[in-house]
């Protein structure tokens, strides 16, 4: 699949800037993302985490083309190799669509059409992407669920979804979204819904995967462990904001936004015996009542004056950028930790 | 799969022997069938004559068992006011009932399913506001009133339809068409509409309202987020997964559809089995409504029946046995 020609090949393949998402409500205009502004390069993972209703599973959407009315992008731009994408019109959209950028969704047992054998629901999907005939499409797609590790491909290319466990459903899903070979990937939970034993395999199914096709993966999760353990970079996101993004490593070993210090401060620690889990007071705002300045500055125990008033930008902090006033330069020296 | 169906073919059997225990009923309990039968100068003696003759002396489950074997050979005895074998009686009235509800019943499913699926795509056009406001009429007006005013527009206004009976028909064997003369099609025109209208808003709000469940789901989402043409999602996806509970409702739909005939075919004064009972109540022709009765429910069963088989066909997930499951 060659990339689009406009593409510079040192443009990252996606490009979010200030991407803003709202609801028109009957009571006022909800703004669900604000300002959010990442990259994504080729073949990497870039993790995406944070509670419910932080704006996740939005983002996701936006990317890909389908935000449920009567949400809409009201503002920034969105750039695959370079090239708008946020207000193309429908048609060039679903185009772009499964060939550039395909989507997991959360549930397996959800996502396949129940009246269609699982092969033709892949049969269709190349055809529609790729100038192949049915006989062609149809060894490809046994040989896609050979690579997801079906057993017995050719024979269950002709059963039903509802003939398959949860797992090997979302290996089909997984096979779906590969079949016209996109460069990214939206997860959307992908593992959320299974059992814990089969979680482990489908993420290191997606990870192999994605490696062996150059596939970039926007890993939208609120499992912080899964992050770790699969993401190269990770962003942390609060209430429709980026709070804190860079190499996974570095915020899970450090986190510097002190939303995401008490994020990692709630994750158990296998044989860290009887500790506390720490705790962070308070929910995240509705919609409806973002407190001015830093969105987390009513449950931040290192709040100050300027955060109730300010919105901060992303700042550089330590290796990664977290959008806290604690790391503006004129306030550095009040990092004493 | 086979299990089902003989388990289905069981339920049907018992069902229709309910229904023949009811219309057997009517024979025995609705006034005395010789009084029905004989003229006033009949003595006592004679009247216990015909009594014994007529088996009507017999234990009550050996007359049932009777009633039920001649039923099974068709046979509902003669007609009180017709003096005719009531099987021939029904064999004529039959095809002119058939006809009606087969024409209107899938001109409903047809149109309802179309509308349907135009208003569930074009949600907020305003050809879908209009066609969805227009069937609050089709749902709350009574059948007699719209087939009056039909016939008040079409016949008597404009002239430019029949405004009762079947006009000329073709006999082919047993069966007595109207469809194959120009003014057997125009008779029947007025009647399919007033008896399919509202079957065709039902089916339509019906198929609406399920497509529209069907595009939010999940698997229409991931379609569309594989690029699959609008096309495949509206029609090879969405589609098909909104016909499993419309099969159901249309298949019992078809099924009052003939039962219920009787209002539209009095309006009309189309000569079918419908208004057959209507006059076999008035006269209290007994056999004629105890055939009814079973003829009705024998339609009812065999569309449920294949209304079950249809399911089979669509549906993937009744079809086959769970094999394979692993991880």
């Amino acid at each position: 699949m060659a990339p689009p020609p406009l593409s510079p090949n040192d443009a990252p393949l996606l490009r979010v800037r200030g991407l803003r998402i709202e609801f028109p409500t009957r009571r006022g205009t909800l703004v669900a993302i604000d300002d959010v502004s990442f990259d994504v390069a080729r073949g990497e993972v870039l993790g995406m985490v944070g509670e419910s209703g932080a704006g996740k599973s939005l983002t996701g959407a936006a990317i890909i083309g389908l935000l449920e009315p009567p949400g809409r992008i009201a503002g920034g731009e969105i750039l695959l190799h370079g090239r708008p994408i946020h207000a193309l019109p429908p048609a060039e959209m679903r185009r772009i669509r499964g060939r550039h950028i395909s989507m997991v969704f959360q549930d397996p047992l959800t996502s396949l059409n129940p009246l269609l054998t699982v092969g033709d629901q892949i049969v269709e999907t190349i055809l529609t992407h790729k100038p192949i005939g049915e006989q062609a499409a149809r060894r490809r797609a046994v040989e896609l669920l050979e690579e997801v590790g079906i057993p017995a491909p050719d024979q269950r290319i002709d059963h039903y979804p509802h003939q398959f466990s949860g797992g090997m459903r979302q290996r089909v899903v997984i096979a779906l979204a590969l079949c016209a070979d996109p460069e990214l990937i939206i997860a959307d939970e992908p593992t959320t819904a299974l059992d814990v034993s089969v979680q482990a395999q489908i993420i290191a199914l997606l990870r192999r995967l994605c490696r062996e096709h150059h596939t970039a993966v926007i890993l939208v999760t609120h499992d912080m462990g899964v992050i770790a353990e699969t993401a190269d970079r990770v962003a942390v996101m609060y209430a429709g904001r980026i709070a804190e993004i860079g190499p996974v490593r570095e915020v899970v070993k450090q986190p510097q936004h002190p939303y995401t210090r008490g994020l990692m401060g709630s994750i158990p620690v296998l044989g860290a015996g009887s500790r506390r889990l720490v705790q962070i007071d308070g929910a995240m705002p509705r919609l409806t009542a973002i407190p001015s300045g830093c969105a987390f500055h009513p449950r931040c125990g290192e709040a100050f004056a300027r955060c109730r008033e300010e919105r901060p930008e992303l700042l550089a902090a330590g290796h990664a950028r977290a959008a806290c006033w604690l790391y503006a330069g004129d306030n550095a020296a009040e990092r004493a930790r | 799969m086979l299990a089902v169906i003989l388990r289905r073919l069981l339920q049907s059997i018992l069902v229709m022997l309910a229904v023949a225990l009811v219309s057997f009923g009517l024979f025995r309990y609705i006034g005395d069938p010789i009084h029905n039968m004989v003229g006033q100068e009949a003595t006592l003696a004679e009247r216990e004559q015909l009594r014994e003759h007529l088996g009507l002396n017999d234990a009550v489950p050996v007359q049932f068992a009777r009633f039920v074997g001649n039923a099974l050979r068709g046979e509902f005895g003669i007609s009180y006011r017709m003096a005719r074998p009531v099987a021939d009686v029904i064999r004529e009235r039959l095809p002119a009932t058939l006809e009606l509800a087969l024409i209107s019943g899938s001109a409903a499913l047809l149109a309802g399913i179309a509308l349907g699926v135009y208003t569930a795509l074009r949600r907020d056009g305003w050809l879908s506001h209009a066609i969805m406001s227009a069937s609050l009429i089709g749902v709350s007006l009574p059948t007699f009133l719209i087939g009056i005013l039909l016939i008040y527009v079409f016949a008597v206004e404009l002239k430019v339809l029949p405004a009762f009976g079947r006009s000329e028909t073709v006999q082919l064997g047993w069966w007595n068409t109207g469809l194959l003369t120009a003014s057997g099609l125009k008779s029947l025109i007025l009647p399919a509409i007033t008896l399919g209208l509202y079957q065709l808003t039902l089916i339509m709000r019906l198929v609406r309202a399920e497509m529209l469940e069907v595009l939010r789901t999940d698997y229409i989402k991931f379609a569309r987020a594989r690029g699959l043409s609008d096309r495949s999602i509206h029609f090879r996806h969405a589609l098909k997964n909104t016909l499993l509970p419309v099969i159901t409702i249309a298949g019992l739909q078809i099924g009052s559809i003939i039962a219920f005939a009787i209002i539209t075919e009095t309006v009309f004064q189309w000569p079918g089995v419908g208004l057959l009972f209507i006059t076999a109540v008035q006269f209290v022709d007994i056999p004629v409504m105890a055939a009814y009765l079973v003829l009705i429910a024998l339609i009812f069963v065999v569309i449920n029946l294949i209304v079950d088989l249809l399911y089979f066909a669509v549906d993937p997930r009744l079809r086959v046995r769970r094999t394979g499951r692993g991880t």
